[in-house]
């Protein structure tokens, strides 16, 4: 990469960033159907785009929420994936210790306050979080990410309500894959949908495509900016696919096949990899990088397998303090 | 040592640990305005707006701000008005705030208090008098507690403001406006230790919360030798001192405001049969309310209230059986 320029070498850090999060859901999820890893995982493949257009405007010390389909947030905040894949295995040093799973993945080191399993349950988090920053004088912001289907929530009402009231340094982002588990989030949405809402609190809504990475980084720029600026909440309503279904074993039968397959074509890696390819990037060196972002997650799957089990002892810690478990 | 009501002692606490330690702040409904019982009077113009935060209507963001407030370094005291609406947060208790520690494996603590009013007070009514103790001493994670005198209301406060672990405190809204000697520096309340409020040989009585003052006047007056524990907090509670009391008495009588059925009296008599055995026991009964909403009219009301009266009878009961 050497003799690229800045911007380059920030694009070529976001197709790793892409990379990183499809190879290690494609193991996450390998090791799910095979047996190996226990539980539930919620994969984001096709979304990629979103999570690291948004994290590459957030520094270490801004923090993020996240939701059952967290893994991309923490891999583009910075977590550490191979405590996060020992977690999916619920191994000894997982990011959780075990304790927590896919749906809990957490890096409070990087910023990554947790992914949730309660549909919209990161948004008053992340208002209070924004709160803590202000009474503290912190310089950072919060990025709450949450999924179209939990602006039929009332904590999506609650917090739109609450960031806007007291102005605080919170970007919503809103991935909206258009569906809510199983079901077209359309057929139970009334109303001119999660930007509409958002407005309608005084949370000034921007549209992107979140297939396109760059397009995402452009408008999160400026959001991140005016927020950091002291303009107060921003809302950013990315469109978006998920590849999979809701978990790694839903066939996800409820979507017709050809749509699917367009939002395939839509594949924001293969679009920034085209990008940078125009720019004088070699092929042979985009190809390395998913290689070697394969060739990582690969060895942390391998490395959870061969991790220890948790103590049985350490399911009674980290409860409480006060009438703790004997 | 001065006199002066619940409530007052409850917003001298809260003042006192705001003035001691700039990360604890609070937040819910009307508190710029002092708070629907007063307890709150006063300090918005001492702290600020920032740190006294009068907020909207919104239980679950109420409830979730304070989590992502205390996960970011402050010590938010979260008010709920009244007990009741904890239910429009459940989801933020439960499921957010009792296992943030647990399912992320210590990289984060709730240190936060849940302010909780509960109980009858003035014809409230079935959807502002209930006493939820009992469904969130079963929640692990977190700490339950529940003040019977202006003292502890103080103490206690003290205590779960410094307290690492989420405490969920459970103010008796018929007693803010009792009176009692408060010390002049609140000092925090130990969790887990029972205050021993009357010594006696016939029985042992375990009480808490709004049904303390009505059991010591009770056991005043019944002519009976009680021995006397006012819990103070529920999750850790005393189980040892009421254990060796029942020991030495033979005789248990659990009283408090909320639903017997299912009620934290359960656990009480419980724990108690296995500490000391079925043999070590002589008589056992609870007072509580019946398995129904709580009523508006006053006869109706009063029809369900614990009372001194139906205290004592219970009392003569136990001693005598």
């Amino acid at each position: 990469m050497s003799g690229t320029s800045n911007e380059t070498a920030r694009r070529m850090a976001m197709l790793r960033d892409m990379a990183r999060i499809r190879a290690f859901e494609r193991e996450a999820v390998a090791a799910m159907r095979s047996g190996e890893a226990p539980g539930v995982v919620h994969p984001s493949i096709g979304q990629e785009g979103v999570a690291v257009g948004v994290c590459a405007n957030l520094k270490r010390a801004d923090r993020i929420t996240s939701t059952h389909r967290g893994h991309g947030h923490a891999i583009a905040k910075g977590a550490d994936a191979r405590a996060m894949m020992l977690e999916l295995h619920g191994r000894a040093g997982g990011s959780c210790g075990g304790k927590g799973g896919s749906m809990h993945i957490a890096d409070f080191a990087v910023g990554m306050l947790g992914a949730n399993g309660v549909v919209g349950a990161g948004i008053p988090i992340a208002c209070g979080a924004a709160q803590a920053i202000r009474l503290t004088k912190e310089d950072a912001i919060v990025a709450c990410f949450f999924g179209d289907g939990a602006v039929n929530r009332g904590p999506f009402l609650e917090g739109m309500n609450w960031a806007a009231l007291y102005r605080l340094p919170v970007l919503f982002v809103c991935e909206d894959n258009g569906f809510a588990a199983f079901t077209r989030n359309s057929a139970v949405t009334a109303g001119g949908g999660p930007a509409v809402r958002a407005e309608a609190c005084g949370v000034p809504a921007t549209a992107v495509d979140g297939e396109d990475v760059l397009a995402v980084d452009a408008v999160t720029a400026d959001l991140v900016a005016r927020i950091r600026a002291g303009a107060g909440p921003q809302f950013l309503h990315a469109i978006c696919y998920r590849w999979e279904g809701h978990t790694g074993t839903d066939a996800a039968a409820y979507r017709p096949a050809d749509e699917a397959a367009a939002a395939r074509g839509r594949d924001a890696i293969r679009r920034l990899a085209a990008v940078l390819e125009a720019e004088g990037i070699a092929a042979g060196e985009i190809a390395g990088i998913e290689a070697q972002a394969a060739a990582e997650m690969a060895s942390h799957r391998a490395a959870a397998m061969a991790a220890p089990w948790p103590d049985p002892g350490a399911a009674y810690s980290d409860v409480q303090d006060a009438g703790a478990p004997a | 040592m001065t006199r002066m009501t619940f409530a007052e002692a409850a917003r001298c606490a809260l003042a006192a640990e705001m003035r001691r330690d700039p990360l604890v702040w609070a937040l819910g409904e009307d508190l710029v305005q002092g708070g629907i019982f007063g307890q709150y009077k006063g300090l918005a113009g001492e702290f600020g707006t920032d740190r006294i935060v009068s907020t909207p209507i919104s239980e679950s963001t109420i409830m979730g701000a304070g989590l992502g407030a205390a996960l970011c370094g402050t010590r938010p005291v979260i008010e709920m008005r009244i007990a009741d609406f904890t239910l429009c947060a459940m989801d933020e208790l439960v499921s957010q705030i009792a296992k943030v520690r647990y399912m992320f494996g210590g990289q984060g603590r709730a240190a936060l208090v849940v302010r909780m009013p509960q109980g009858m007070w003035r014809n409230s009514a079935a959807q502002h008098s209930q006493c939820l103790e009992a469904w969130l001493t079963h929640i692990p994670g977190l700490v339950v507690v529940a003040p019977g005198t202006p003292a502890d209301a103080a103490g206690l406060l003290a205590a779960a403001i410094r307290s690492d672990d989420p405490v969920v405190l459970m103010e008796p809204k018929n007693l803010w406006t009792t009176e009692g000697e408060v010390p002049d520096d609140i000092t925090p309340v130990p969790f887990g230790i029972a205050r021993h409020a009357a010594e006696g040989d016939a029985l042992t009585v375990v009480t808490w919360s709004a049904t303390v003052p009505v059991v010591e006047q009770a056991a005043r007056e019944s002519g009976i030798a009680c021995d006397v524990f006012d819990l103070r907090s529920l999750w850790p509670w005393d189980e040892a001192a009421v254990v060796a009391s029942v020991r030495r008495t033979g005789r248990l009588l659990v009283v408090h405001e909320a639903v017997t059925v299912s009620g934290f009296g359960a656990e009480i008599v419980a724990r108690v049969v296995e500490g000391v055995g079925p043999g070590g026991l002589r008589a056992i009964e609870r007072l509580g309310a019946p398995r129904a909403p709580v009523p508006f009219s006053p006869p109706l009301e009063d029809a369900m209230r614990i009372t001194p009266a139906r205290v004592a009878q219970a009392i003569r009961r136990v001693a005598n059986t």
